[in-house]
């Protein structure tokens, strides 16, 4: 069997904090296939981001550090212990990225078309014609490039600065300026989430457009499981540092096998019309300085019994082939009957089942 | 951008008014005026009193501002009491040392102060990094003239060797007529390493100071890590990326030190004898020299304007969210 595009392995992501250790991801597998969309999806603060960013090694290291033992393999090639010389070939080259922020993610002295032709010079990702120089060849790429993210009268806004365009547009020239180097894998970290639901929509669509043509894979983090619905084949449910559940798309929208997964789609009542959540999972994501012991979601979790005091570890679950949840009831799936599961309340306002039993 | 430039030009007419007329107003109302620089047992009342009317004091206050506003405006400084020549002719002599001076200082301060700031945040709370905050502190702490004589007795030290001294007064040596060009041009080099080092180091490490913040603070940012995640080395994210946005409120500050640099070249000329316009405004003061006083403060008052205009500009050359506005 070849290797997976992307291949990650046991991945431990820890920051020094004044609070302590903070294990913002703490032992992540997965695998990125050529051309596949994997969705990473989770709260705030689950460690989204962290993955995305140790993967590229982009983490301020310190506070951050990857722990011994954690693997990112590229084709099979090993980058956690690759020298800086070669991250930087895979940095914009062969793994773009690009970010939750557009206001802020683009350097505001310098014009858009500046930035998009400086990631294209830096990975040599146009060939230059009969007595064209590099510059001019970069620059007629980087306009070829705006105009096929669909930013009007390229030629024209090569030249304007970041605070003249939209956020929208802004994520547009991020997005140009990711697969202008045509990447094999793209990370895309909550691409629309500062943006309002009709640009959202139009950028989704955008870049499922060019990851058809292109053939590239993506690894979309978000907290949304409508955008989730809309794109992805298979999905990564995220936790506090750890991959809960995982399973294709359709078998996690047909049947969430983590309580956890299964209240986060409680929450999106209406794919249609997902930014009105109706219920939240109650409480809050923990603090990565200290995890709950034994199942780390039991604080939340209404179907928590005695044996989640035990760590459960990821295992095949359910009736789809390749789903796998962290949890206890893959062993005992008749509670989740006797359970009350989310949106239940007992007379006196407490949720019943939170908590241990 | 050119309008821009012309409308600030415009709106510093008005100030430039309004400095005359403070100028003006502050020396008359002072107590005293040149004539009692001559009181003296052997100058007769009477003299004194030709004397304030050859100099025009005796007339009405308005009649003297309106004649002293309308030669200014033709460059007409007047005449020198003290030194007996035309107020031009000293400015022509003094005004170059001290924009020499000051360009050297100006310089000095921003590429002294940047370079230590930027690797002071590259290098962030290393060894370096507390040595030299250490030692920006202590020389930001030290008034100028103190380093300055303190300069002056190190330099002027018989400890100190031969290869080291360096001059500690004047613009050029006494043998300067006699030297071949290159040798002049050391000369002057020579003369200008000590008063611009003392007029300019503390201002340096308060630049030093605002850079290493600046810095730290845009290396945060999101831009730089998009800017990383395209695979640029740390370099080109550095100087390229980095610096261009933390030198933003840095040019600010060229329109609060270049009037701080006129402010100190007065003690500092005074201290290393450099035959600039702030050693003659001192000079001048002393003798109450109005039409030199008037003329050098005019000339501090139009060169600090000239900073901050400047200063402005820059901030739209280096800044495209307020050029393009
Ligand atoms: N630079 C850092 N220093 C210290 N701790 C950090 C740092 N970056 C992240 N963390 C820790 O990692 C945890 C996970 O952060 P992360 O940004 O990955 O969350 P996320 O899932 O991307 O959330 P969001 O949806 O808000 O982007 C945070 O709660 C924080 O404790
Ligand atoms: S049932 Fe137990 S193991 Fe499963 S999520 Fe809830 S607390 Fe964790
Ligand atoms: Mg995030």
């Amino acid at each position: 069997m070849t290797s997976p595009l992307l291949q990650v392995r046991d991945l431990r992501t820890y920051f020094a904090t004044d609070r302590g250790e903070a294990r913002a991801v703490d032992g992540i597998s997965f695998d990125v296939r050529e051309g596949e969309t994997v969705a990473l999806v989770g709260e705030s603060g689950c460690g989204k981001s962290v993955t995305a960013l140790s993967i590229l090694r982009l983490l301020p290291e310190p506070p951050g550090r990857l722990l011994a033992g954690s693997s990112v393999q590229l084709r099979g090639e090993e980058l956690t212990s690759a020298a800086e010389s070669r991250l930087r070939e895979v940095r914009g080259g062969e793994i773009s990225m690009i970010f939750q922020e557009p206001m802020t993610s683009l350097n505001p002295v310098f014009t858009i078309g500046q930035q998009v032709s400086e990631a294209i010079r830096e990975h040599e990702a146009m060939s230059t014609g009969a007595g064209e120089r590099r510059g001019a060849a970069a620059r007629r790429v980087a306009i070829e490039w705006l105009d096929r993210v669909g930013i009007p009268d390229p030629e024209d806004r090569y030249g304007y600065y970041p605070h003249q365009l939209s956020g929208g547009m802004r994520q547009r020239v991020m997005i140009a300026m990711a697969l202008s180097t045509r990447p094999a894998l793209l990370i895309a970290d909550e691409p629309t989430t500062a943006l309002d639901v009709t640009v959202q929509r139009q950028i989704l669509e955008l870049l499922a457009s060019l990851q058809t043509e292109l053939g590239t894979a993506v690894l979309l983090i978000t907290h949304d499981l409508g955008v989730v619905a809309q794109v992805a084949d298979r999905v990564m449910v995220m936790y506090a540092g750890q991959i809960v559940e995982e399973a294709s798309a359709e078998a996690l929208f047909r049947a969430p096998q983590h309580p956890y997964t299964e209240g986060l789609l409680q929450a999106v009542p209406d794919l249609e019309e997902r930014r009105e959540r109706l219920a939240e999972i109650p409480g809050n994501v923990p603090r990565a300085t200290a995890w709950p012991t034994g199942c780390r979601f039991r604080p939340r979790c209404p179907y928590a019994w005695s044996r989640c005091r035990d760590v459960p570890d990821l295992r095949r679950s359910g009736p789809a082939e390749g789903s796998s949840a962290r949890c206890w009831l893959t062993d005992e799936p008749e509670r989740r009957s006797s359970g009350s599961g989310f949106g239940l309340r007992s007379p006196d306002g407490r949720r019943e089942g939170v908590g241990e039993s | 951008m050119i309008r821009y430039a012309v409308r600030r030009l415009l709106e510093a007419v008005p100030i430039l008014i309004g400095i005359v007329t403070l100028i003006f107003l502050l020396l008359h109302l002072a107590p005293g005026d040149p004539a009692t620089a001559y009181f003296n047992p052997n100058v007769s009342p009477e003299i004194i009193d030709r004397m304030r009317e050859n100099l025009g004091l005796d007339r009405p206050l308005h009649e003297q501002y309106l004649r002293w506003l309308r030669s200014f405006f033709t460059g007409d400084f007047g005449y020198s009491f003290s030194q007996h020549r035309p107020v031009a002719d000293v400015i022509r002599d003094a005004l170059p040392n001290t924009l020499l001076l000051s360009a050297v200082s100006l310089v000095l301060i921003f590429v002294v102060g940047c370079s230590v700031g930027a690797v002071q945040a590259v290098r962030q709370y290393s060894a370096l990094d507390n040595v030299t905050t250490f030692v920006s502190l202590f020389v930001y702490s030290m008034p100028g003239f103190w380093l300055g004589l303190m300069l002056i007795l190190a330099f002027s030290s018989p400890a100190m060797p031969e290869f080291l001294r360096l001059p500690i007064s004047g613009v050029t040596s006494v043998d300067y007529e006699f030297m071949g060009p290159i040798e002049r041009m050391v000369d002057r080099v020579r003369h200008l390493v000590l008063p611009s080092f003392a007029l300019g180091i503390a201002s340096a490490a308060g630049v030093a100071r605002y850079m290493r913040g600046s810095l730290l603070e845009v290396i945060g940012q999101d831009y730089i890590r998009t800017a990383r995640a395209k695979g640029l080395s740390e370099w080109r994210v550095i100087l390229k990326h980095a610096l261009r946005n933390a030198l933003i409120p840095i040019v600010s500050l060229l329109g609060l030190y270049l009037p701080l640099l006129f402010g100190g070249s007065v003690v500092i000329e005074v201290v290393f004898s450099w035959p600039g316009m702030g050693r003659a405004l001192y000079n001048a003061i002393l003798a109450r020299d109005y039409p030199v006083v008037m003329a050098a403060s005019f000339l501090f008052g139009v060169l600090v304007l000239g900073a901050n205009l400047l200063a402005d500009l820059s901030y739209a050359v280096i800044d495209p969210r307020i050029r393009t506005d």
